[in-house]
Parts: structure tokens; C-alpha cells; sequence
């Protein structure tokens, strides 16, 4: 039912098919914890490089097996949970972190050959059953992972409010209001991909993305297609969803203490640390598969077999974490107002108003109207959108002087009178 | 069968959640309980191959309204124990049993004796009408942008309506508190540094529920809060 595009399920479903999908989701679910453990050094080693410092070197070959020691160290430190707490609450904000962490990664099609000549289709097969090389296919695909990543915001609220405490609240408030209102920009700009692709499935998202693409040399990925805005939009929205820096007020240190994980400690706050790197791993391959064609490579060259997919689906990945710790390591920490104001100032109207020319422009073609027309339309669209922009900026900004004058008027007035002690009211 | 099986784990998350919901003593745990109800309700539209409202079901009211439901307990405290053996309204208990029991009743006799009616038995054509070659998402779109765009485009105009409201009225409760704040300030304290005392009061340690209440119900607006702090 819910995995209906995958040709496992076309057939007869028995006890064999049964195994295939454990397969596959012990093989996601062991890939994702090596890669979490990998990027957690990775992260250190190149931002120790960023810092010219040596970074982690002593356990393991260049230190690779730090975090495993982290995790032995963290399973063996004593479990605290403060008295104040609300103790179910309490004891469950990790596991809601890190469920939907995992689910995402679900549906991430990882691998599968999208170059073929007779028609690319991405299936693979296991034992002698076709299936595709992802955990599930649901038909409401991307909005999987929406629903997904709105469940995530209640472990990292819970354990706020759970803790009992003043500091993990504050930062769970935050954390909240940041990752509610950074899922507006994040859908409208996963809302200009659909209309391209026509499709919610993430399989048939990477299968509109496979193939020649223009002159057989660009790639028909949509990065391109939707005119590069929506992919930054994306990627801003989305490392602000991960509370991620920049944009990590989440757990400001200078003012949280450690923000919702402060009272943590022990195998509780592995689960959280696991959870976040999961979700930075899941979120580069989100915008992997919704931008840059996931699995399906540029047609530069086209051996055959599984492998090819998996090799472009890791080396794309491998940018968009190595491009995470480059933001971790060289940007300051943005203020609280800048925030909002960038999500719901700047990222909301543009990609709503983006959005609105790629659905213009896909009417035009619908219609059959030639390039030309549809370049004209597009142009005075966007001329007239810039125009409204700048009208609305220019409104915000007299506003907001007027405030300014207006209170800076009654301050001066109460600054006169008061010492006469003639202050109404 | 298998049908039958996911039918009866999801009816059992929904009513145990509904239970859930009345029973529990802290809100905070209640609003818990309604996202058990609100997921296994969600399992039962991906019963019904109706994928699209599933995911909807997820993202809006688990993703967004209990949300909001949090922080408002949240923020308000509400979550401190009340006193339980007070009733706010006289009679309001017993009262509560028998409504409860004759809708319960109700329901029951509707069952047994209208269950044709009430099983859900397709209607003549039903099967035709769903089995038409699109997604459950299509076959939403078509009808909701065809025959319901008045009512889709009327609902869209009232949620913006209150959007803009929400705004309307936290920048005038934000506009007389500040005022409030200064006078209250500029009465209290030696006329000498009125400014200095009017940043003390602008951020009290708990805040008013007031203030909260536009905190989190229009998170559009911290920019102007913010300002007017730093103004402060």
C-alpha cells in the first residue's frame, strides 16, 4: 500500500519479499550510523584543518575512531536526571529526536542505474527480486519528509520543557519558533520542485532528473530547471532547520549554557548528538535528491551497473556535509531578529513570488507557447515582482521610521514632564 | 485480513490517545496523547489509500497546531497542577456522565441499527469513481481546484484575514505597552535616568500572559519586539 511504486510489491507479496525489505532497512539503518560516526570526524578533522590544529589523531588511524570512543565514554558516564523534571517526558524527547531523524532517511533512494538506454528506471536486483534501492517509496514522498521534520521539532520542545529548567526551555522555545516558521520557506521552495517534476515520489523526482538534459551535456537536474532560487532557499531553510550554524541560537553556548540539552547527560545526550548529525546527513541527501538528481549522475560517461548511482549519490552528499562544516567553521552566529527576518522577510516572499513564475511559466508550455513568449512572460513577471518588492520594502521602511519618530516624540515628551510630576494617567 | 489487523492497532492508538487526552492531569501530556490520536488517525487514511491526507494530517495538525498548543502551555504555565477536587461549574461532573452516556448509547443504537448505512459499504459507482487511473493526490487537486475553488479560495482569504489581524493587534498592544511601561517607569523612579528604568521593566522576568500570548501566536512579528526592547 504505502510502498506502492517499488516493483517488490507488484508481485505476490510472501515470506522472501519480507526479507528483502528487513534487508534493506538493516542495511539503511547500519549505513546511517557509520556514516553519522564517520561525519562526526570528518567534522572535526576539517575544522580542526579550518583552525590549524591537529584535531582528533589518537584513536584508531588519524583518529578515525574518535567518536566510537566518545560513544564508549558517553555510555559509561552516570545517567542524571534532575530532580525537577517531568520524567516520562523527560525520557522520551531523545527518542522523538531521533525516530524521525532515521524515517526520513527512509526514503532517500540511494543507488540504482538511472543511465540505462532502454530507459532509465533505477531498479535493482536483490536475490533475483526487483526492488529499488531505497527503504520505501511512498507516494506522498516528500511530504514525508515534511511531516518528518515537523515531528522533530517535539523532541527538541519536550526536552526543553521536560528538563524543568530555565535555560533548556528558553532554547526549546526558540528552537521551536526557528524551525516552525524556517518550514515555510522550506516547503514553498520543495513546492517549486513538485511543480517541475510532477510528482511527490522521490523515485520518480530522480527519475524526471535522469537522462541527456540539454545538449546531452548540462544535466536536467533541478537545480536548473527551477532557476537555482528554490535550491538556495533549501539550503538556507534547511540548515536553519537543523539548527545548524549559522543559525544555531538553539544551544547558544554564551547564552544557553547548552540549550535543550543542557540538563542531558550520558547515553540521553548521545541520542541527541546522534539525532543531530543524522539529520545533517539525511538533509544533504534531501537536497541531493530534490536538486541535484540524486543517484542519477550527468551523463558524462555511462558504465553500467548499480554501483554508478551509489557513487554519484555519495559524492554529491560528500559536498553538501563538507559544505555543513565550512558553515560551522566560518560564520558568526546570527542575532535572533536577523533570523526571523531573514526567513520571513527575505526567504517567504521570494520563494512564493519564484514559485509563482514557475507556475506561469509551466501554464505557457502547457499551452504550447513558444520560448519566446514564455522568456517575455517571465521577464515582465519578474520586473513586476521587483517593482512590488521594492514598493513593500519601501512601505516597511517608512513605517518602521514613522514608529521610530512617533515614539522618540513621546519619549521626548515624558522625559519633559515628568520631573513637573504632571504625567497623565 | 491484514486490513482488518492494521485497522484494529490503529483504532486501538486512537481511542487509547482519546482516553488519554480527558484522563491525563497535565495538559502537556494530553497535547502528547492527541498526537498518538492524531498519528493513528493518520494510519487509518493509509488504510484507505488516502496517502495525501495522511501526510497532511502529519504536517498540519501534528506539525504545526499541537505546536502551537505547547507553546501556549507552555508559556502560559498552565501546566502547574490544578486544584481538581473544586468543580468551575456546579453539577458540571454529573452532568458530564450522562451526556456522555447517552451519546455513547447513541452511537451504539446507530450501529446496530443502521449499520448498513454506517459501515461504509460503497456506494453504487464509488468503486468506479475512485478507480478512474489517478493518485489519491490528482484526483484532490482536480476536485478541489474545480468543483470547491470558490470554497478553497474563500478559505484561503480568511486565513489571511486572520494573519493580518493577528499582526493588527499585537502592534497595538505592543505600541500602549511600551507607552505603559515608560509612564509606569518615569512614575516610579527618580526622574533622573527615566530611560535606564524603562529598560528594566520592558523585560520582566515572568512574562505577563499577555505578552506571551502574542508571542506565540504571531511569530511574525519578533523583528518589532525586538526593536522595541533595544528601544527601550
Amino acid at each position: 500500500m504505502i510502498i506502492a511504486n517499488d516493483p517488490l510489491f507488484a508481485d505476490p507479496f510472501g515470506l522472501p519479499e519480507v526479507g528483502v525489505v528487513l534487508l534493506k532497512v538493516v542495511v539503511a539503518f547500519v549505513f546511517l550510523l557509520v556514516a553519522v560516526m564517520f561525519n562526526i570526524w570528518f567534522l572535526r578533522k576539517v575544522i580542526s584543518d579550518m583552525q590549524n590544529r591537529i584535531g582528533p589523531n589518537l584513536a584508531g588511524p588519524w583518529g578515525i575512531l574518535v567518536t566510537l570512543a566518545d560513544g564508549v565514554k558517553l555510555f559509561f558516564k552516570e545517567d542524571l536526571i534532575p530532580e525537577k523534571s517531568h520524567r516520562v517526558v523527560f525520557k522520551l524527547a531523545p527518542y522523538l529526536s531521533l525516530i524521525p531523524a532515521f524515517l526520513v532517511f527512509a526514503i532517500v533512494p540511494i543507488g540504482g542505474d538511472f543511465n540505462r538506454t532502454d530507459g532509465p528506471d533505477g531498479v535493482i536486483s536483490v536475490f533475483g527480486h526487483d526492488t529499488l534501492l531505497q527503504v520505501a517509496d511512498p507516494p506522498v514522498g516528500v511530504l514525508f519528509f515534511l511531516a518528518m521534520s515537523s515531528l522533530a521539532i517535539y523532541g527538541v520542545m519536550l526536552a526543553g520543557w521536560g528538563s524543568g529548567s530555565k535555560y533548556p526551555l528558553l532554547g526549546s522555545v526558540r528552537a521551536s519558533a526557528q524551525m516552525v516558521s524556517y518550514e515555510a520557506a522550506l516547503g514553498l521552495s520543495i513546492a517549486s520542485v513538485v511543480l517541475v517534476s510532477g510528482t511527490l515520489s522521490m523515485h520518480e523526482m530522480v527519475l524526471t532528473q535522469a537522462g541527456p538534459g540539454f545538449n546531452s551535456f548540462v544535466p536536467n537536474w533541478n537545480i536548473i530547471v527551477t532557476g537555482f532560487i528554490p535550491f538556495f532557499v533549501f539550503l538556507v531553510a534547511g540548515t536553519a532547520e537543523l539548527n545548524h550554524p549559522p543559525f544555531d541560537l538553539v544551544e547558544a553556548e554564551q547564552e544557553l549554557v547548552g540549550g535543550f540539552h543542557t540538563e542531558y547527560s550520558s547515553i540521553r545526550f548521545a541520542l541527541f548528538y546522534l539525532a543531530e548529525f543524522m539529520n545533517q546527513i539525511t538533509m544533504g541527501a534531501i537536497i541531493v535528491t530534490l536538486f541535484l538528481g540524486g543517484p542519477a549522475g550527468p551523463a558524462l560517461f555511462v558504465p553500467k551497473g548499480w554501483w554508478v548511482g551509489v557513487f554519484w549519490f555519495f559524492f554529491k552528499l560528500m559536498l553538501f556535509l563538507f559544505a555543513f562544516v565550512w558553515l560551522r567553521a566560518t560564520l558568526p552566529r546570527l542575532r535572533y531578529d536577523q533570523l526571523m527576518d531573514l526567513g520571513w522577510k527575505l526567504l517567504i516572499p521570494l520563494s512564493l513570488a519564484w514559485f509563482l513564475v514557475l507556475a506561469g511559466i509551466q501554464i505557457g508550455r502547457d499551452r504550447g507557447w513558444s520560448s519566446v513568449e514564455v522568456g517575455a512572460f517571465a521577464l515582465s513577471f519578474g520586473v513586476v515582482c521587483m517593482l512590488c518588492g521594492a514598493l513593500l520594502m519601501m512601505a516597511l521602511r517608512s513605517a518602521r521610521m514613522q514608529r521610530l519618530a512617533d515614539l522618540d516624540e513621546e519619549r521626548a515628551d515624558l522625559d519633559e514632564s515628568s520631573p513637573r510630576g504632571t504625567l497623565r494617567g | 485480513m491484514s486490513e482488518a489487523i492494521v485497522f484494529a492497532v490503529a483504532a486501538i492508538i486512537v481511542l487509547s490517545g482519546a482516553v488519554g487526552v480527558v484522563v491525563s492531569r497535565n495538559p502537556v501530556h494530553s497535547a502528547l496523547f492527541l498526537i498518538q490520536t492524531l498519528f493513528g488517525v493518520a494510519v487509518l487514511f493509509v488504510l484507505q489509500e488516502a496517502h495525501f491526507l495522511a501526510a497532511v494530517q502529519i504536517v498540519v495538525y501534528a506539525g504545526a497546531i499541537v505546536i502551537l498548543f505547547l507553546f501556549v502551555i507552555m508559556l502560559l504555565g498552565v501546566d502547574t497542577a490544578d486544584d481538581w477536587s473544586v468543580e468551575p461549574i456546579a453539577g458540571q461532573r454529573p452532568l458530564t456522565v450522562i451526556v456522555g452516556a447517552a451519546l455513547a448509547g447513541f452511537g451504539l443504537a446507530l450501529v446496530v441499527v443502521a449499520s448498513d448505512a454506517l459501515t461504509g459499504a460503497v456506494r453504487s459507482g464509488g468503486e468506479r469513481a475512485l478507480d478512474n487511473g489517478f493518485t489519491d493526490v490528482e484526483r484532490i487537486g482536480r476536485v478541489l481546484f474545480s468543483d470547491y475553488a470558490l470554497s478553497f479560495e474563500i478559505t484561503a482569504a480568511l486565513l489571511t484575514v486572520a494573519v493580518i489581524g493577528a499582526v493588527v493587534l499585537t502592534r497595538k498592544q505592543l505600541r500602549s505597552e511600551l507607552l505603559e511601561d515608560l509612564e509606569a517607569a518615569s512614575m516610579d523612579l527618580p526622574p533622573a535616568a527615566p530611560t535606564d528604568a524603562g529598560s528594566d521593566s520592558a523585560a520582566p522576568t515572568t512574562p505577563s500572559p499577555a505578552a506571551t500570548t502574542h508571542d506565540s501566536a504571531a511569530p511574525a512579528t519578533p523583528g518589532n519586539q525586538q526593536r522595541g526592547i533595544r528601544w527601550n
